[in-house]
């Protein structure tokens, strides 16, 4: 049987690769120079082109025979297995430590390691808190916000702007952010609340599209594609300091921050809210037969996941002291929920790793920036494929019953 | 309006179109306090259109959907939210299982207390004494339901992972943890085997005794219709036929032609 199997796998690895280098051999062989009129045959790259892809093919067929074959022993367990890393990572004997060193780590980071890492640093801890906003609103309601990006860059703009016309500090507009954040969640909810699926992304894309396309043409307003400049950095008691020390300080607000956010984001999970959120993403009907509000789940679940959004915005423009509406475009709105998706829908922990597999990978793999898009697309299409539920499958708390009473 | 002294759900002359389609048509019915009422009748009779029309699912055409709630008070709840005529003590189970899949069985019974408890957002991240203690209340009260429908033993299974029996109990719990005064079972007995019809007629008499509660059921199988109600709704083409005593109506010539046909050359 496992003969058989392997026979069939390379025949047809050998069918793919004969395929692939047939259609490619116009690129990759032939080279005309029109300079010098000559053609070049260059067959080395055939035999390349052959070998690399049948090796890919075998590998590729062996997975998916492993993967359905695991899929299969799954099934007949009642198909709640979990993978050995979900296993591990939900262990608290293995957790606590962890938590401990990763902490650790985190704390002393900016004094063993450069301003240069620390920056990126920043930027992936607010990839963290952004994929754990969406995270509410995609992953526990189950409500497709492809704009979420909209969200950012309204905190941001609100603190760039109040800070150059009324020179309003960091830590005024922070609250500030983060209540306009969830004004704007709220406005965004209110036209969607029947749409949902595919209807949902595409109103709340062309809602992250109105947003940037104001930014971008309402000069008088946001300053248009030149975006606004110099804008201050967190005061520290009104203590003058240098850029490094701004870098030092700014990544521990973000630390702050993403604890804060992660001990929101896992609380809410379990909380009534939580279960209310979950239950509308499974079941619309009902959910609203047994007795939760849909609109206010809803609007919530937005709110809430453009707070988060908001505040890291004005985080961003402290950081940066500069924003213009390049930053904010469908694209970052994909790349978190990429985040979310990739990581695993619903799971705290899922989110963070994928943030920082997304964010820090290409930033440490610069030598190999022309296929950064390559590597990501195929990353994305390997993890969707092996691993639907994410890297980490969120898990159910399991509730302490107290059987004594009632 | 005129209703029983003792009625907890009053319906009259309520009509239902679809364009120019009429599903319901006047249709009167009663439930009155700590009775079991069946609402039978051929397939596309209406029933279930009935029973979207008192939950709030769709705003009946005409009519009127009376509700009399705990404290005695009434309340027409025509084209009110499904999700506040829940709150009010009206809830439902589903033709066909509408559990949430991912979700513990536990957790499933757990979003029936929504409605009772008032934890918000604050709570919920500060997680301060009271929130933790009604947290713990909607735990245990839920797992005691679940007990009392003899799922206790699942209570952390994924209810997608249930046999389609339990499931179908798991409705009837997640239904009870609203604290209803009206049950409304939509054909609770399908798929199931002699048996389990049996345990799940059981059941009904005992959660009617305990909670308190009203049952208005639609149902098919006839065996089960006939011992538990105590009063009995036929439904034809929309209309109620005929009611009274399971005896009454299994006697009424109506009732024996919609079920059986009428004999052209009789």
């Amino acid at each position: 049987m496992a003969a058989e199997k392997l026979a069939a796998n390379l025949k047809k690895s050998a069918i793919a690769a004969l395929w692939l280098a047939f259609l490619t051999l116009p690129i990759i062989v032939i080279r005309v120079d029109t300079v010098e009129q000559t053609v070049t045959w260059r067959w080395m790259h055939l035999a390349y082109m052959l070998v690399g892809s049948f090796v890919l093919a075998v590998i590729w067929h062996f997975m998916m025979d492993r993967r359905d074959r695991g899929a299969a022993i799954r099934a007949a367990d009642g198909g709640d297995a979990e993978s050995a890393l979900s296993r591990f990572v939900n262990n608290p004997r293995v957790t606590k430590p962890l938590m401990a060193l990763g902490f650790l780590v985190a704390a002393a980071f900016p004094w063993v390691f450069s301003m240069y890492q620390t920056n990126i640093l920043i930027s992936a801890l607010i990839y963290v808190v952004l994929g754990l906003g969406l995270n509410i609103t995609v992953g526990l309601a189950g409500l497709l916000d492809l704009g979420y990006v909209a969200f950012y860059a309204v905190g941001a703009y609100a603190y760039a702007l109040l800070n150059f016309h009324f020179h309003l500090g960091f830590w005024t507009v922070l609250p500030l952010a983060a209540i306009l954040g969830s004004f704007f969640g709220i406005l965004l909810g209110f036209p969607v609340l029947r749409l949902r699926g595919d209807y949902l992304a595409i109103v709340t894309l062309g809602f992250g599209q109105i947003v940037k396309l104001v930014l971008e043409n309402w000069n008088s307003f946001s300053f248009g594609p030149s975006g606004i400049s110099n804008i201050s950095r967190p005061s520290f008691f009104g203590i003058p300091y240098s850029v490094e020390q701004a870098t030092t300080y700014i990544y521990y607000i973000m630390l702050g921050l993403v604890l804060l956010a992660i001990v929101i984001t896992a609380r809410l999970k379990d909380s009534r809210i939580g279960r209310a959120w979950l239950a509308l993403r499974e079941d619309e009907i009902a959910c609203q037969a047994m007795g939760i509000d849909n609109t206010k789940a809803k609007l919530l679940a937005f709110s809430l996941g453009a707070t988060l959004a908001a505040v890291m915005g004005a985080v961003f423009a402290a950081k940066t002291t500069f924003i213009n509406p390049a930053s904010f475009t469908f694209m970052e709105s994909a790349m978190i929920l990429a985040i979310v998706v990739l990581g695993g829908m619903g799971s705290v922990l899922g989110v963070i790793l994928g943030a920082f597999l997304l964010i820090l990978l290409p930033e440490y793999m610069r030598a190999f920036s022309e296929y950064r898009m390559l590597i990501f697309g195929a990353t994305m299409i390997v993890v969707m494929v092996f691993r639907p539920q994410g890297i980490i499958k969120a898990r159910r708390k399991v509730y302490k019953i107290n059987t004594e009473a009632a | 309006m005129e209703h029983d002294k003792n009625a907890v759900l009053a319906v009259r002359n309520v009509s239902m179109n679809f364009g120019g389609l009429r599903a319901l048509s006047d249709v009167d019915l009663e439930v009155r306090k700590s009775e079991v009422v069946a609402l039978i009748g051929p397939n596309g009779a209406g029933k279930t259109t009935f029973f979207n029309c008192i939950t709030g699912i769709y705003t009946p055409t005409d009519g009127d959907v009376v509700a009399v709630l705990r404290d005695g008070k009434e309340k027409r709840i025509n084209g009110m939210r499904t999700n506040h005529v829940c709150e009010l003590g009206m809830a439902r189970t589903f033709q066909n299982i509408r559990l949430f899949p991912s979700m513990t069985a536990l957790e499933n019974v757990m979003i029936g207390r929504h409605c009772r408890t008032k934890q918000g957002v604050l709570g919920a991240i500060l997680r301060w004494p009271k929130a933790k203690r009604e947290e713990q209340e909607v735990v245990d009260r839920s797992y005691q339901l679940l007990k009392k429908v003899g799922l206790e033993s699942v209570a952390n299974e994924y209810a997608r992972n249930l046999p389609y029996g339990a499931q179908r109990r798991l409705e009837i719990a997640r239904a009870l943890a609203t604290e209803p005064f009206l049950l409304l079972l939509d054909e609770p007995a399908a798929g199931m085997n002699p048996q389990e019809t049996l345990e799940l007629k059981e059941m009904v008499i005992r959660i009617r005794e305990e909670f308190q509660v009203s049952v208005l059921l639609i149902e098919h199988d006839m065996k089960m219709v006939m011992s538990l109600s105590d009063r009995i709704y036929v439904m034809e083409y929309g209309r109620v036929i005929s009611t009274g005593t399971p005896a009454e109506v299994s006697a009424d010539p109506q009732v024996i032609r919609a079920y059986l046909g009428e004999e052209s050359d009789a």
